[in-house]
């Protein structure tokens, strides 16, 4: 008998486990369903509400709906990664991680099925804000700043998933659901979410200068009020990077210090 | 003991086990105090500039603008908390024991909308705090935060009633829960965040017809200007109104679940 190689026995494991994910998704669609309207709603009524904003002096385009839409895509990451981080908790108390533990997989390659599953499950909102948007008179960002903007957005679902994750598995108790979607809520819109950085209040500029996702939101929102650049891109790039090591390497301690 | 002082205990007890189960429970609490809170630092860090709009209604700042505006969202959470948090008793059998008791069933309700109304009393304390924290001035003084605070109080109270009403008809948490898009929905349709003059249609028609609107500008005034008899008012008429409704639904509801057992 021919062993299989590590490598290929590990893609099984993430593809299984992002089959999970789907099958999931499949058999109950209901579930999708507040992942989807919870950006969309912010969307709407962020539009609604603080469209005259786009009036401010400082602003770079007229349209608020392709100001916001790719804040809205991103709170949607940032939802579907702290949702597979309440899934993980419910799986713990429910003993299947558990039965993962003992299985020979690294503990790298689950919490990697759990991360890569909810960064291909961030797309559905974002398609969904996205379309919603494009409907409601948002600028077309052009295909480089689309896939600019849906790859922060999955990366974005992947750091999300992280910090869901991380927490699930310190705390192990889905109580700990606000903290992990507080935390993302948090991080993605004490930014220039609502406005450009010169119109923040003084102490929302300073955090949001500091805050790493300030690039991420940067570089996705370029295409929408602007043309697309490897100036705006790089630094979105780099925070995501960052970001991606550390609350997953803090994720894959807790993974590793997780004893049956 | 007489009759009433009987039911008034059964009700504060009642009262009490929902306070201590939202504060025991961070899911039911998050909603109430940490998200709305965020949202106000958030949205009046993010669009504070927006008090130099032309037409933006005289106020000292964007924080005491939106302060009316955090305590609705919280009630209004509130009031689906406590609606999850009855259906919950409902699917683990809770209220199937209290219906066996030989206690009012009205008692049942009441006193889960104690503890709502309870939630909107500390909400608009917390608010009021936050906001005197940070600089907001109540240009109403002592007795303008008073009626604020009666206002949240009582609004929490009614809108608990629509929540009970859902929760005692389905007997599903997972339904209740449902319906927090729905607050939402509610809250950016209204003069909650933004004054209505200035938002962008469709929003800024439905908006003026929304009852919630009435609500948060009998809160806001007190805060923003000071009293006013006719935004007290309809804040008034809006908040019996609401709960009208609420009692009148839950009571059907009640009724129906003891018909179907």
């Amino acid at each position: 008998m021919v062993a299989v190689p590590a490598w290929r026995a590990n893609l099984a494991t993430i593809g299984a486990m992002m089959a999970r994910a789907k099958n999931e998704l499949v058999r109950v669609p209901g579930a999708a369903i507040p992942g989807v309207l919870a950006p969309t709603i912010f969307f709407l009524g962020l539009n609604g509400v603080f469209g005259a904003l786009t009036q401010l002096n400082g602003f770079s385009t007229g349209s608020y709906e392709s100001f916001i839409v790719p804040v809205s895509m991103l709170q949607g990451a940032g939802f579907t990664g702290a949702a597979a981080g309440v899934n993980l908790a419910r799986d713990y108390e429910a003993g299947w991680v558990d039965r993962l533990l003992v299985s020979p997989a690294p503990r790298w390659v689950l919490l990697a099925g759990t991360v890569l599953a909810a960064s291909a499950r961030a797309l559905i909102p974002g398609v969904f804000v996205f379309a919603i948007a494009l409907a409601l008179g948002a600028g077309w960002p052009g295909l480089d700043g689309m896939a600019i903007c849906f790859a922060m957005v999955a990366a974005m679902a992947a750091v999300a998933a992280c910090w869901g994750s991380f927490l699930a598995l310190r705390y192990k108790s889905q109580s700990a659901a606000p903290l992990m979607q507080a935390g993302m809520m948090a991080a993605i819109l004490l930014t220039p979410a609502y406005a450009p950085l010169a119109l923040l209040q003084p102490w929302l500029r300073k955090v949001a200068e500091v805050n790493p996702v300030s690039e991420v939101i940067e570089a996705a929102r370029q295409g929408f009020v602007g043309t697309v650049t490897w100036a705006d891109t790089w630094p979105g790039l780099l925070a995501l990077a960052g970001m991606l090591a550390l609350i997953g390497g803090l994720a894959l301690r807790e993974m590793r210090r997780t004893a049956l | 003991m007489s009759g009433i002082g009987t039911n008034a205990r059964v009700v504060g007890a009642l009262g009490m086990r929902s306070i201590r189960q939202t504060f025991r429970r961070p899911q039911l609490i998050a909603p109430i105090i940490v998200f709305p809170t965020l949202l106000l630092a958030i949205q009046t860090g993010g669009a504070g500039a927006a008090v130099e709009l032309p037409g933006f209604p005289p106020v000292q700042s964007f924080l005491q603008f939106m302060l009316a505006g955090a305590m609705m969202q919280s009630l209004m959470l509130a009031g689906n908390s406590g609606g999850i948090a009855l259906a919950v008793d409902i699917e683990m059998g809770f209220t199937d024991r209290l219906f066996a008791a030989p206690i009012p069933r009205f008692a049942i309700v009441f006193g889960r909308l104690a503890g709502t109304a309870a939630l909107g009393l500390f909400a608009a304390i917390w608010f009021f705090a936050i906001g005197l924290i940070f600089g907001a001035e109540i240009e109403g003084g002592i007795p303008g935060a008073l009626l604020a605070t009666a206002l949240v109080t009582a609004a929490a109270l009614a809108v608990g009633g629509i929540g009970a009403a859902i929760a005692l008809r389905t007997g599903s948490a997972s339904v209740v829960q449902g319906l927090f898009p729905l607050v939402l929905v509610v809250l950016f349709l209204s003069t909650a965040f933004f004054p209505q003059e200035l938002m962008i249609e469709p929003a800024k028609t439905i908006a003026k017809y929304n009852p919630l609107s009435f609500v948060v500008e009998g809160v806001r005034e007190p805060i923003v200007g000071g009293i006013e008899l006719g935004d007290t008012l309809a804040a008034v008429a809006t908040i019996v109104g609401i709960f009208a409704l609420g009692l009148l639904l839950s009571g059907r509801a009640l009724r129906h679940r003891l018909r179907a057992g």
